[in-house]
């Protein structure tokens, strides 16, 4: 499928190191993820003090997020219109792993609203359009592996019928220790080609 | 550009099996709530609708199923076949499949759950049912909350427009369980009574389970008596709170905006409104005020939630299926639970059930991390 579109940046989070645009923006050797990411926030100046509520799948799709976006220098002034399309194989099993932890035993019985909220893989979404004013459209998909075909698809449909002007999208996918992020920016005007050979190329990155 | 008709259909649920026979138990105004005192659901009695086990499990013996399969999958596969059934549609390549689902199978993480732990991943569900059918695309697994089920329509549309389909079978379901009641108790969203949407005696909300298929397709030829020209769709985030709906109802209004946009059409061409009403004090507030803002105040108006407690992700497709045949039978259904109007705008809520004739209706969602979802749905057999 030919495309009229570019992709405008790229960002991943992966083996302990995050890039934009293939350049390495920040690293730290064998932390786990969750210190690993309180470390990025603060090296990166992320300053959102809401970022130490979320859980683990949603801390690393909003930093992805925002690394990516604030390279784009938005007019925070106006409204953005950029729709969010985003994708995983674990859901938030890892959060249904800790709700479910809580309620398994009656005479140990915790149930918390704090953590059943992140129970739903697009509440990621709602973290990062609440960040940049997004009133856009968004939809989480779930599949076995990373699926650049659907993703191009997907978003070139909302590019061609006017639902959006420009889409964030990729895969952002979070499951016990294992982590893996990589989000690219599709937009109306550019140099890079928003195509499935460059879309697969950049996550390889 | 060419249309795409949602036709043949199926609900399973504590309401019946299918679609007509669920839609004379609303037209009797029949709920498929009940109090439910089974320790294994929940640790306090609750008010649920939940799918006789006996019915299920003759119904999915008729499908000489080999294997084990979960009960949402029994659900979900009981649903789909007879919709495939009814399609007389060969899955070839031009056939898609979308599985949209808040929890899936989360059952399985139970300590006491028979199947193995991988079965909670929501890709293995959607290749269970890609394989039971033989369908030769994967499955597009669809889970983004409480608008899944609509969402999934949207998408489906999406991709027969783009031309990578023809047809598109959808199956959604969500199920009631220990995992989900423990949670939305701790929101404190439970009600204790029968759920009573955009009333002032409102308390919250009842969990139910159903699982519901739909045949979307660009063929206008065997379309089922009931088929529907999805008009316009929008889908927009309040980008306000994530457990919360927004106080001005922004999400749901630009995307009811957006589908109007896409539709073409004039507000007053809508004649029904199948809203979302999960009978909390925010949500049903919000969407008096989103209605209100769009200058849709009068327009008849029902939350499906009294029959059915709210299904999850599955609600959106459900309670649109229900609206198919509400125009099919040019019939407002009651909306279940209401008493008094309590909320602060002006709305039309159907407090009998009567006869109109029909052409349109806009069907709403929202859900959990700010998602809002809204269509519109105009009948074809009268074209």
């Amino acid at each position: 499928m030919n495309s009229d579109y570019y992709i405008s940046s790229f960002c991943s989070i992966k083996n302990n190191t995050i890039s934009l645009n293939g350049s390495k923006v920040y690293s730290d050797e064998n932390i786990e993820f969750s210190e690993f990411i309180k470390a990025a926030y603060k090296s990166l100046n992320t300053n959102y003090p809401k970022f130490f509520k979320m859980d683990a799948l949603s801390k690393l799709a909003f930093l992805a997020a925002d690394v990516l976006l604030k390279n784009e220098n938005l007019n925070s002034e106006e409204e953005n219109d950029i729709a969010i399309v985003f994708s995983n194989k674990a859901s938030s099993l890892d959060t249904d792993r800790k709700h479910q932890k809580s309620i398994d035993n009656e005479e140990d019985y915790f149930p918390s609203p704090a953590v059943f909220v992140y129970t739903l893989p697009n509440i990621c979404i709602g973290e990062i359009s609440i960040k940049y004013k997004l009133f856009s459209e968004n939809s989480f998909f779930i599949f076995e592996n990373f699926n650049a075909q659907h993703l191009l698809d997907y978003s070139s449909s909302l590019l061609a019928t006017g639902k959006t002007d420009k889409v964030l999208c990729g895969w952002v996918e979070l499951d016990g220790d294992q982590y893996d992020a990589y989000l690219y920016l599709v937009t109306k005007t550019g140099t890079t080609t928003h195509n499935k050979k460059n879309i697969i190329k950049f996550y390889n990155t | 550009m060419s249309k795409v008709y949602l036709s043949y259909n199926n609900i399973v649920s504590s309401l019946g099996f299918d679609s007509k026979t669920v839609v004379n138990n609303i037209h009797n105004e029949v709920s498929g709530l009940q109090l439910v005192e089974d320790k294994s659901k929940f640790s306090q009695p609750i008010i649920s609708s939940i799918i006789d086990e006996k019915t299920l499990s003759d119904s999915f013996a008729k499908l000489k199923a080999e294997g084990n399969f979960t009960r949402l999958e029994q659900m979900m596969l009981t649903s789909l076949n007879s919709v495939i059934e009814a399609s007389k549609i060969p899955l070839t390549k031009r056939v898609g499949l979308i599985v949209s689902t808040t929890k899936g199978n989360i059952d399985v993480l139970d300590k006491n759950s028979e199947f193995p732990k991988e079965r909670a991943y929501l890709d293995v569900l959607g290749q269970v049912i890609k394989d039971f059918f033989k369908f030769q695309n994967d499955a597009i697994v669809v889970s983004n909350a409480c608008v899944s089920g609509v969402l999934a329509l949207a998408v489906a549309k999406r991709y027969i427009k783009s031309g990578v389909y023809d047809h598109v079978f959808i199956v959604s379901g969500d199920m009631v369980t220990k995992f989900i009641l423990s949670g939305f108790n701790s929101f404190q969203a439970l009600s204790s009574e029968r759920c009573k949407p955009y009333c002032k005696n409102r308390t919250g909300i009842n969990i139910g389970e159903v699982a519901a298929s739909v045949f979307v397709t660009n063929d206008k030829l065997n379309l089922a008596e009931e088929a529907v020209t999805i008009l316009g769709e929008g889908s927009c985030n309040d980008a306000n709170h994530i457990s919360g709906p927004s106080r001005t109802g922004e999400g749901l209004f630009r995307s009811i905006k957006s589908a109007i946009k896409e539709a073409n059409i004039t507000n007053e061409r809508i004649d029904y409104i199948s809203a979302h009403g999960t009978a909390t004090p925010f949500n049903d507030e919000m969407e008096a005020i989103a209605f209100n803002r769009l200058g849709l105040g009068e327009v008849p108006l029902n939350s499906l939630k009294g029959y059915f407690g709210h299904t999850l992700g599955a609600s959106g497709l459900l309670e649109t299926i229900i609206g198919m045949h509400s125009l099919n039978n040019n019939t407002l259904y009651t909306s279940l639970g209401f008493e008094e109007l309590g909320v602060s705008q002006p709305i039309n809520v159907i407090t009998q059930t009567t006869t109109k004739k029909m052409d349109i209706f806009l069907k709403t969602a929202s859900g959990f991390g700010g998602s809002n979802l809204a269509a519109i749905f105009k009948k074809v057999n009268n074209e």
